[in-house]
């Protein structure tokens, strides 16, 4: 702040202070009485007359006390200006001793689980809640209070993953997240051609399906959907392109949600949580998360 | 002496002097504040809103979700550990008008963006218990077949200039083109999306 401003705020600040103290004083000294009397200003409003008396004493002071408050707050905190004011606080700082004094109390504690694996995490029930804490603040909204996902957000306490469940994989999926690409065969396949993938893809777990069509689905399906699907259907992890024989669906198992997801395709984000969350907090969530498919 | 008679009987007096008193309050907390680095000049980097961004603001406004959510991390561990680092007023100088709020029923939004994916949001402004069934916020089903016309948006830019946002005439004269006939719920996301990524100085890693 440019000493011009610092000393418009400081000046304007004691003015009105100094001129409210000022304006109690003068007044209180120019009063015609200095104790309670039986006189009256003279007036009457349906009989009701009022005394001419000093503002009582407790009350004056507590305007006394406004001011007095008001000087010695500004001396100890910032205000007037380019003061700092005689602790030096700022809501600044005063978030970095928090910080700091959350440090010295929690970091011991991450410390201890960094060093642990994820598989050797699995017999620290401390460390386990606390990564159900962090998946309760960070991951629920997606994958549900208890990582039985939702439709588009994958359950997280079956066996079947996209991207795989090995403990380094997990970690990897939330520090970088993920980005699903199905691409979209509407426009190649034709309506008829959708249809008869569905079928065959619905064949796959042995869902309701046409047998004709799925024998025309196959041949489709063999073109193009093997490179990410594999040419069982058992999808590759390493794409993140789900095994389609294991009857667990992420976008549904209805004929129609199949048939759209082929037809218009499918990016499922992960969001990157690299950033968001130090790397021993995220060995935590990964040890919860592994926990809940292999109890 | 001035007697409190004089003031009391006298209202031109009396409103004289409330006026001065609490005038004096704006001139001392607010007047310097137009002036000062910390909240004119932007944080390094700032960038402006994209046209469906600022499409996806004004809806935003006027569904009123500034009702329920605020843009304003305060300066607690409390907070900077669920939100991110603090909010700070070199973040909003091309906000008009700003979105801090003053009430959070749902959580603060002023650094969403990026921690959802663009499905959840589309799923959560759907029908919000479809992915957090204790949710109480409501349904927004008509931001999916609203369309943007974009016959307002090169005018909002060129507004938002006039109040210092640097939008280019180049920047107002392809908006219509970048919003028209895109659904509202595509320019909402996009600027949830962009919520505390509009520049990249803090560290909001906790």
């Amino acid at each position: 702040m440019s000493a011009f401003w610092s000393a418009w705020i400081t000046v304007i600040t004691l003015a009105v202070i100094l001129g409210c103290a000022w304006l109690l004083l003068a007044t209180r000294r120019s009063e015609p009485h200095k104790e309670a009397t039986e006189e009256t200003l003279g007036h009457s409003f349906d009989g009701i007359e009022e005394y001419d008396n000093p503002l009582p004493s407790w009350w004056l002071n507590m305007f006394v006390a406004t001011i007095v408050f008001g000087l010695v707050y500004l001396t100890l905190y910032p205000g007037l200006g380019n003061f700092k004011g005689v602790l030096g606080w700022t809501s600044a700082n005063q978030w970095e001793e928090e910080m700091a004094h959350a440090e010295e109390v929690y970091k011991p504690i991450f410390a201890k689980y960094a060093t642990m694996s994820v598989e050797d995490l699995q017999a620290q029930p401390e460390g386990l809640k606390m990564g159900q804490r962090m998946f309760a603040n960070n991951c629920s909204l997606c994958h549900g209070a208890t990582g039985a996902g939702a439709h588009g957000f994958p359950n997280l306490t079956d066996s079947d993953w996209l991207y795989g469940g090995a403990p380094a994989t997990i970690q990897q999926t939330i520090a970088n997240g993920r980005q699903g690409a199905m691409p979209p065969w509407g426009a190649v396949l034709g309506e008829e051609g959708v249809r008869d993938v569905t079928n065959y893809v619905m064949s796959l777990s042995s869902a309701d399906h046409d047998a004709d069509a799925a024998v025309r689905g196959e041949q489709q399906f063999q073109a193009l959907c093997t490179a990410c699907h594999g040419a069982d259907g058992k999808g590759v992890q390493a794409l993140g392109a789900p095994n389609l024989t294991d009857g667990i669906w992420l976008y549904g198992s209805t004929f129609e949600k199949v048939s759209h997801t082929i037809r218009t395709g499918r990016n499922g984000v992960m969001p990157a949580h690299k950033d968001l969350l130090s790397d021993d907090k995220i060995q935590l969530i990964t040890a919860y998360v592994y926990s809940l498919s292999n109890k | 002496m001035i007697k409190h008679e004089t003031i009391e009987k006298n209202i031109g007096i009396m409103i004289l002097l409330i006026i001065l008193v609490i005038s004096g309050g704006g001139l001392a907390e607010i007047v310097p504040l137009f002036f000062s680095n910390s909240t004119t000049k932007p944080i390094e980097g700032l960038r402006t809103y994209t046209a469906l961004e600022l499409e996806g603001r004004d809806i935003y406004i006027r569904e009123g979700c500034n009702v329920c959510h605020s843009q304003m991390i305060r300066p607690f561990r409390a907070e900077t550990e669920r939100y991110g680092h603090y909010s700070t007023a070199n973040e909003q100088v091309w906000e008009h008008p700003f979105l801090w709020g003053s009430k959070r029923t749902g959580p603060d939004l002023a650094r969403v963006g990026g921690r959802y994916s663009d499905d959840w949001h589309r799923a959560h402004l759907y029908n919000p218990r479809d992915v957090v069934p204790e949710s109480k916020m409501p349904s927004y089903p008509w931001l999916f077949e609203n369309k943007l016309s974009g016959k307002d948006t090169a005018t909002k830019m060129r507004v938002l200039a006039k109040l210092g946002v640097p939008y280019t005439e180049e920047d107002a004269a392809a908006a219509k083109e970048q919003v028209e006939g895109k659904a509202e719920i595509d320019a909402l996301v996009s600027y949830l999306q962009a919520l505390g990524k509009t520049h990249s100085v803090y560290n909001n890693k906790r």
